[in-house]
């Protein structure tokens, strides 16, 4: 008995505002059932890190962070480039929501041409799709050269927001683009380090321990905050000191470390190392869905 | 030995690099330079001192170097970036492959101290292996100039085109033969002497050798047609496919591995289209070490004299079937004394 059922994308999209932090659980919802939808439609990809960081896309994104027009993606905009590529199921959601695209597209996830590859890539001209990413440790190296050409040169005043993973920090280009970063004073660059401690094979302070992570950031010349990525009011106050730094030109980059637990969510994926790298099923895919909210009918026995 | 081109003196590929760059400076305010600790040694310098604000040293982090490039391109800046090839083209190639090529930036690298001709240093910093590495990578344009006034123009010429481009020079003074009257065109092959009798197809500095070695082997009434192919992705078909046609054999040399380098790409093309017999010049799958760059020219095959005698062998396999022809000592009427008067050893 085949468990697939009819995926519907709700088509309502948000807008990009200045929130008080309740309004948020509902968007990081709709990005993690998307994120879910996808997924069980591509039959492969990552679960775990995006439904992880939905908290902190829904936030970043929605929350008046990130300066952007989604009709007009290409015209003055803040940038995101997703360092970790893997994470992309959580990005495309995310812009979809934003009505950069069609959230019908969400479909073609990993397929034949589509404009959402497995790892990003700008040559598909995806709206927000800033730079292809997918080799661990580059993105946040071009998220600096960005920084740089709007700090040191041209002034626009455009602010530059990049995500790596924690196990992505063992590709040791990650702490050269740090270094960068902070000797060039980037003040409008912000590194967000999703925190889950899981990566494919196992526990990053297992596989090979990037801790102290806080210390380590310091010592690289960040102003580091920690906090829980699953709080909204965190995650604000943790922007919007950001936000503070770049616009008093502190002259030093700011590293957001948000903890959080992959899988987030969905209960049988929560904070397990196991979901870093797989789709579900579409029974697993029945279950999460209803744990975030749509409730989808038990399969017609034949 | 004179040859078709007036010898105007010797200077560094890298002169011409750093040159080239100034120029690139003063025509586009866009344009930015990344420095990684040794911009003297491959003469970024000079931008740094006329363009200062246009100048970010980015230390010994090639990797971090390349993909802050990346950056760069994507916020409308034309970034060069310049180190010695060993670090810029394999130390970050996989920051070569996404996040410029896949990506499809503008992104700029200045490979200096290519092949063994960077001497005392040695073997580590002798790079002899990226041609064939980034002729393999969608969207890069490659260019090898020969000599000092073409390496300005091609740096020139590559700050003036979109997309991904590396450009690959070297330390030692070098002759410096051509002249400001000729074109130089990215993705064009082009003749330097005529002849029908054996095509010599090089790159970078061994093409003055190949005309060296083309006056040689006039002596002996064998006309040599030397090409000079500066650029080697995209690669120019046409040009190398006629000479195939019309001469019938072929000789590649290149300060590089024998292996898919130069060599490899004529092989390619010449296999499919017009398969004549090939030699190939190069390093023959062997690191290098240090000395003088003489000495190593000498030591490693890569001078005029292997080109003259592995014109030779080529045009005997023409003429004779492939069967038992392997050196010039196969070759009938190989005369020792003849070529020991040239200089001919080694082989």
């Amino acid at each position: 008995m085949s468990a697939e059922f009819p995926v519907v994308f709700e088509s309502e999209t948000f807008d990009n505002r200045r929130r008080p932090p309740h309004e948020f659980a509902p968007i990081a919802q709709m990005i993690r059932r998307d994120i879910i939808k996808s997924l069980v439609l591509a039959g492969s990809g990552h679960s775990g890190g995006p439904l992880g960081s939905a908290d902190i896309f829904a936030v970043l994104y929605f929350g008046g962070y990130m300066r952007y027009n989604p009709q007009q993606w290409w015209s003055p905009r803040d940038r995101f480039v997703l360092s970790a590529g893997h994470m992309c199921p959580v990005l495309y959601a995310t812009l979809a929501n934003t009505g950069a695209f069609p959230k019908e597209e969400l479909r073609t996830l990993r397929k034949f041409n589509s404009r959402l590859q497995g790892h990003p890539g700008r040559d598909m001209g995806l709206p927000g799709i800033e730079t292809s990413t997918g080799s661990l440790g580059q993105g946040i190296s071009i998220a600096v050269g960005m920084a740089m050409a709007d700090k040191l040169l041209d002034n626009n005043g455009y602010r530059v927001f990049t995500l790596t993973g924690d196990g992505e920090l063992q590709e040791g280009s990650v702490w050269e683009a740090a270094m960068a970063a902070a000797n060039f004073k980037l003040d409008n660059f912000c590194w967000i380090i999703d925190n889950n401690d899981c990566q494919i094979d196992g526990r990053v302070h297992d596989v090979m321990s990037i801790y102290p992570l806080e210390d380590k950031c310091r010592a690289f010349g960040f102003d580091v905050i920690t906090v829980n990525g699953h709080d909204y009011t965190e995650l604000c106050a943790a922007f919007d000191h950001f936000i503070a730094n770049s616009e008093k030109g502190l002259g030093k980059p700011t590293a957001i470390i948000a903890r959080t637990l992959m899988g987030k969510g969905v209960s049988f994926m929560e904070d397990r190392y196991e979901w870093h790298g797989k789709p579900p099923t579409w029974e697993q895919a029945r279950i999460a869905l209803r744990e975030l909210g749509e409730d989808i009918p038990d399969p017609v026995a034949v | 030995m004179s040859t078709s081109f007036p010898l105007r003196g010797s200077k560094p590929t890298r002169q011409g690099f750093g040159e080239g760059l100034v120029v690139l400076g003063e025509r586009y305010d866009n344009v930015v330079v990344l420095g990684g600790d040794i911009t003297g040694s491959v003469m970024t310098s000079l931008f740094k001192e006329q363009f200062p604000d246009r100048f970010f040293s980015i230390g010994v982090a090639e990797q971090n170097a390349t993909t802050i490039a990346a950056g760069l391109a994507l916020s409308g800046k034309i970034p060069f970036f310049a180190s010695y090839g060993a670090f810029c083209a394999l130390r970050n190639a996989d920051q070569l492959r996404i996040s410029v090529c896949y990506n499809e930036v503008n992104v700029k690298i200045g490979g200096g101290h290519a092949g063994i001709s960077v001497g005392p240093d040695g073997a580590t910093h002798q790079v002899l292996e990226e041609i064939a590495y980034l002729r393999t990578l969608p969207h890069m344009t490659l260019l090898v100039p020969c000599d000092y006034l073409e390496t300005k123009k091609a740096t020139i010429a590559m700050g003036e085109m979109v997309g991904p481009a590396y450009i690959r020079f070297g330390r030692a003074a070098v002759p410096f033969f051509t002249t400001d009257d000729m074109p130089f065109e990215i993705g064009k092959a082009q003749v330097f002497r005529d002849g029908n009798d054996v095509a010599l197809i090089a790159c970078g500095a061994m093409v003055w050798e190949s005309l060296i070695a083309a006056e040689h082997l006039a002596k002996r009434g064998i006309e040599a047609r030397v090409i000079n192919v500066s650029t080697i992705k995209p690669f120019d078909v046409k040009t190398i496919v006629e000479a195939a046609r019309q001469c019938g054999a072929i000789v590649t040399a290149e300060e590089h591995q024998v292996h898919a380098g130069l060599g490899g790409a004529v092989a390619e093309v010449v296999g499919k289209n017009f398969p004549v017999p090939i030699e190939f010049v190069g390093v023959k799958d062997s690191f290098g070490g240090s000395g003088e760059p003489e000495e190593l020219m000498e030591k490693f095959g890569l001078t005029w004299k292997e080109i003259y005698a592995s014109a030779l062998v080529a045009m005997e396999r023409r003429d004779r079937g492939f069967i038992g022809i392997r050196t010039v000592k196969d070759v009938p009427h190989y005369e020792p004394a003849l070529l020991e008067a040239d200089g001919q050893v080694n082989r």
